[in-house]
């Protein structure tokens, strides 16, 4: 018998259907991944198994814990099984955890419930649950708060205070999707280590996640049950045209970079750009960013990679006049540009645009997407009448793939790659020389995040548009960027082509990065657990090699000597250690 | 079609917008129609008449007050005062308030220190003695009572303004308008004050009531509105003294103030529904 039996589960909200007949089931000791787009009830039917669904949720169907019904059972049954039975992973640690409460405290709480009375006994198990999930130093984070904790720290305390009650079935919905890829493969190492204990609902978008953790999948899309097998029978021969769809559109490290780039002309340059910031005492600078160059050509993708606090976010904001630099200088067009955005010359501005990584946030939600997308038009090319305006918005909106219609919306009414679209279309309508792309496909699907990068490269190849690509998944910028450069902590690791960086890595945090990324292939999957801990903060860098506490290559001049860039064939690494390596 | 066609076609999809809206309306008529229409006068004393119970016949609707003058044309020049402070005390504190607010958040740094450090400053003066000071320095007239409501009003819009400013200057959809060279003014304007707008209904809608209890605040301590004229605040203030042989004293002048507070607190409650463009389907 199964442990969870789901059985023509439907959920409608009014109206609309969000599961449809859904049938699955997770056994003992099983793990089972319930993969599907976003919008497609991953969620819901994980809330309905919680019984944690709004009341404005019709739910009908039955679902069987244990050969118990639990679909519609009295809160109080719920509340016992919540307690006892099922744990939950929520994707976003930060909200799920109390923040006015010390971690250890909120752990402890759960213990009380579960009628453990002895405060000792209960802190004695919550330091040993919390060594377990791998924090260090239990004794100290027992008191820390939810924000002293770095993004993974949370989401270890978060599968701590999951499996504290020792459940018999955990749910994680999208754990590591808000996680840089190296601590979501710690994370996943995290789940694989405790699968012995207990079942697996892993839910997730990322179909390279699921080959190397799940047994068996369940596909889903529209609410509706596509498909349903074995992990390896899925990705070899998949029998539904979206499961395949699925498979194709996750991102791989196999392939090849684009052709190079025709034309040569050097459109932006940067030198020896620092960003520091004032510590809130003002009495310290912290470096954000130290010594970055940048050329950019005509037509061609550079690729800034890193984990989050690894400045490149900083740097391509200083480049772009948006923070502050202490030090460097840009050049656009051979033409030194410098000082904050507002004080350049207005061509300028025209010919850099950005997009950034949430397209709903960089979309004022109080107009239509028409004036959104308008809106450079009034300051660059003011003249325009109405009916040149609007053929220029139709245009640049037919540009990235998008009806007319949809010009009336508000951004709210968008899903998340048409306003993304709408944020590159507002980019493109002046047709500038330099995009820069801020994560701007993080936030999306898989099949979208496809769409988007091969418009991307249409419009690089019909216009010669150079592009910065931000990113920190190395295998997102795999098809398209021709060149890569590897931040660690606001200074350059690596720069090389695409050849070079995939296929020869030379700075040891290169191949951790590429180790790190789920590929959706269950018989080598990826995601490599190669390395640990996190990355220091600028508040407190390392001496030497900022890399040098966590990599694995590491001798005394590391830890002493701070590595320059240096050319080691065709790659620019700083690693002392560049030549001799076999990575 | 026109913004002012807009905002009303948007307006008559919401009932509590029309209902709420339509009853402060149907005051206000009555509150400027009331004395044309009625026989009396609001100074007339009549000793022969007073504390009369309401009786349309007599030509006393709302009965006579303790000089036995006609509540009812009295009651109507209350409300007329009552609403010329709710929409001073709203115009200065949008007007103001946004401005400076807005002005303050967005430019940040020094500029901001400095504005609101002023602010702070008007902030810390005692407001009894700061209206005082203004009674010596002018004649007491009627519009000194506005001057005084507006001065503190705007105050904490600008403060609630400036705060929301900061956290809306971080957005992504500002910055994005940075980058393309949209200017300063243009900003504020088109990308920061339409996401005001909400907040700001909602605390124009709280500051109204709060103006109103300011003005018979006011007028009770004789600073503010004086006899024969007066305002619902001060006709309540009367009731209050005669509440046990003419309830009717409290009671009118009373449920028309409830009213008025009512209405307005829901008349923001739907606006605030109909600027949010998220909530357009």
């Amino acid at each position: 018998m199964s442990l969870l039996d789901i059985r023509e589960l439907c959920i409608r909200y009014g109206n609309t259907d969000v599961v449809t007949g859904l049938s699955f089931g997770v056994d003992s000791g099983e793990s089972v991944g319930l993969v599907g787009e976003s919008g497609s009830g991953k969620t819901q039917t994980a809330l309905a198994v919680l019984g944690l669904l709004p009341d404005t949720a019709g739910v009908s169907g039955s679902i069987l814990f244990d050969g118990d019904e639990i679909s519609g059972a009295p809160e109080r049954q719920l509340d016992r099984l919540r307690a006892e039975r099922i744990g939950m992973v929520f994707q976003d640690p930060t909200q799920a955890l109390n923040p006015y409460v010390p971690v250890g405290k909120q752990l402890r709480r759960i213990l009380f419930r579960h009628g453990i009375s002895d405060g000792r006994e209960a802190d004695q198990r919550v330091m040993h649950m919390l060594d377990r999930v791998g924090l260090p130093d239990p004794a100290r984070q027992f008191r820390a708060y939810a924000h002293q904790l770095s993004g993974g720290m949370r989401q270890r305390v978060m599968i701590a205070s999951a499996l504290i009650a020792e459940p018999d079935l955990l749910i994680a919905d999208e754990p590591t999707t808000a996680l840089d890829v190296t601590v979501q493969a710690q994370i996943l190492a995290l789940l694989e280590r405790i699968r012995e204990e207990t079942a697996l609902l892993l839910i997730t978008h990322d179909l390279g996640i699921i080959a190397g953790h799940c047994e068996r999948l369940v596909v889903i899309e529209d609410g509706r049950l596509v498909e349903e097998g074995p992990t390896r029978r899925l990705f070899s021969e998949p029998l539904a045209a979206h499961t395949r769809k699925l498979i194709d559109a996750a991102p791989r490290l196999d392939g090849a970079s684009p052709p190079p780039p025709a034309s040569g002309d050097l459109v932006l340059e940067a030198d020896e750009v620092s960003v520091s910031y004032a510590e809130r005492n003002e009495r310290r600078q912290l470096h954000a960013v130290m010594d970055l160059d940048l050329q950019l050509q005509a037509g061609e993708t550079v690729a800034v990679v890193g984990e989050s606090g690894s400045g490149k976010s900083s740097f391509v904001r200083a480049v772009l006049g948006l923070v502050p630099m202490r030090a460097g200088r840009v050049a656009f067009c051979g033409q030194a540009i410098a000082g904050p955005a507002q004080a350049r010359a207005i061509e300028t501005r025209r010919d850099l645009q950005l997009v950034f990584q949430d397209p709903a946030g960089s979309l004022n939600p109080q107009l239509r997407v028409e004036r959104i997308i308008a809106e450079p038009l009034t300051v660059h090319a003011p003249g325009l009448g109405a009916g040149g305006r609007y053929e220029r918005v139709a245009g640049a909106l037919q540009r990235v793939g998008l009806d007319e219609a949809l010009l009336n919306r508000f951004p709210h009414q968008l899903s998340g790659g048409q306003a993304q679209r709408v944020a590159i279309a507002r980019a493109l309508i002046v047709n500038p020389r330099v995009l820069v792309c801020d994560e701007a496909v993080a936030a999306l699907d898989g099949s979208v995040r496809q769409q988007i990068l091969g418009l991307l490269q249409r419009e690089q190849q019909t216009s010669g548009l150079a592009i910065v690509f931000i990113s920190h998944d190395l295998a997102v910028v795999r098809s398209i960027s021709h060149r890569v450069m590897v931040l660690y902590l606001g200074r350059l690791a690596e720069l090389a082509g695409g050849a070079g960086i995939f296929g020869q890595p030379r700075h040891p945090y290169t191949r951790a990065l590429l180790d790190a990324v789920p590929v959706p292939d269950p018989i080598a999957p990826g995601g490599k657990l190669s390395l640990g801990g996190e990355m220091p903060s600028i508040t407190d860098p390392p001496p030497g090699c900022a890399f040098h506490p966590r990599c694995r290559f590491a001798i005394e001049r590391c830890r002493a000597e701070l590595p320059p860039a240096r050319l080691v064939g065709e790659t620019r690494v700083a690693c002392h250690r560049a030549e001799e390596l076999e990575l | 079609m026109s913004a002012v066609a807009r905002i009303w076609a948007r307006m008559r999809t919401s009932k509590t917008v029309m209902v709420s809206g339509g009853i402060l309306c149907a005051i206000a008529l009555l509150a400027i129609a009331g004395p044309w229409i009625s026989p009396n006068e609001y100074l007339t004393a009549n000793f022969d008449n007073i504390l009369r119970a309401p009786t349309p016949s007599a030509g006393h609707v709302f009965g006579t007050d303790d000089l036995g003058r006609d509540l009812f044309v009295r009651t109507m020049m209350g409300v007329q005062v009552t609403f010329v402070v709710a929409i001073v005390a709203s115009v200065v504190s949008l007007v103001i308030g946004v401005l400076y607010g807005a002005t303050a958040g967005f430019v940040g740094g020094r500029v901001d220190a400095v504005m609101m450090r002023l602010v702070d400053t008007l902030y810390a003066t005692p407001f009894i003695f700061f209206v005082i000071l203004l009674l010596v320095v002018f004649e007491r007239n009627f519009l000194l009572i506005f001057v005084a409501i507006g001065a503190i009003n705007w105050l904490d819009m600008a403060r609630i303004v400036r705060g929301q400013t900061l956290s809306l200057r971080e957005r992504e959809f500002v910055q994005a308008a940075r980058l393309i060279g949209v200017s300063t003014p243009r900003i504020i304007v088109r990308h920061i004050a339409p996401n005001l707008v909400g907040i700001v209904i909602v605390y124009v809608t709280l500051t109204i009531p709060q103006a109103i209890l300011i003005e018979s605040f006011l007028s009770f301590l004789g600073l503010g509105v004086q006899e024969p004229q007066t305002s619902l605040g001060k006709l309540v203030n009367d009731g209050t003294k005669q509440m046990e042989g003419a309830s009717w004293m409290l009671l009118i002048p009373g449920t028309l103030l409830a009213a008025i507070l009512l209405c307005f607190n829901f008349l923001g409650d739907g606006m605030r529904d109909l600027f949010d463009a998220r909530r357009t389907q």
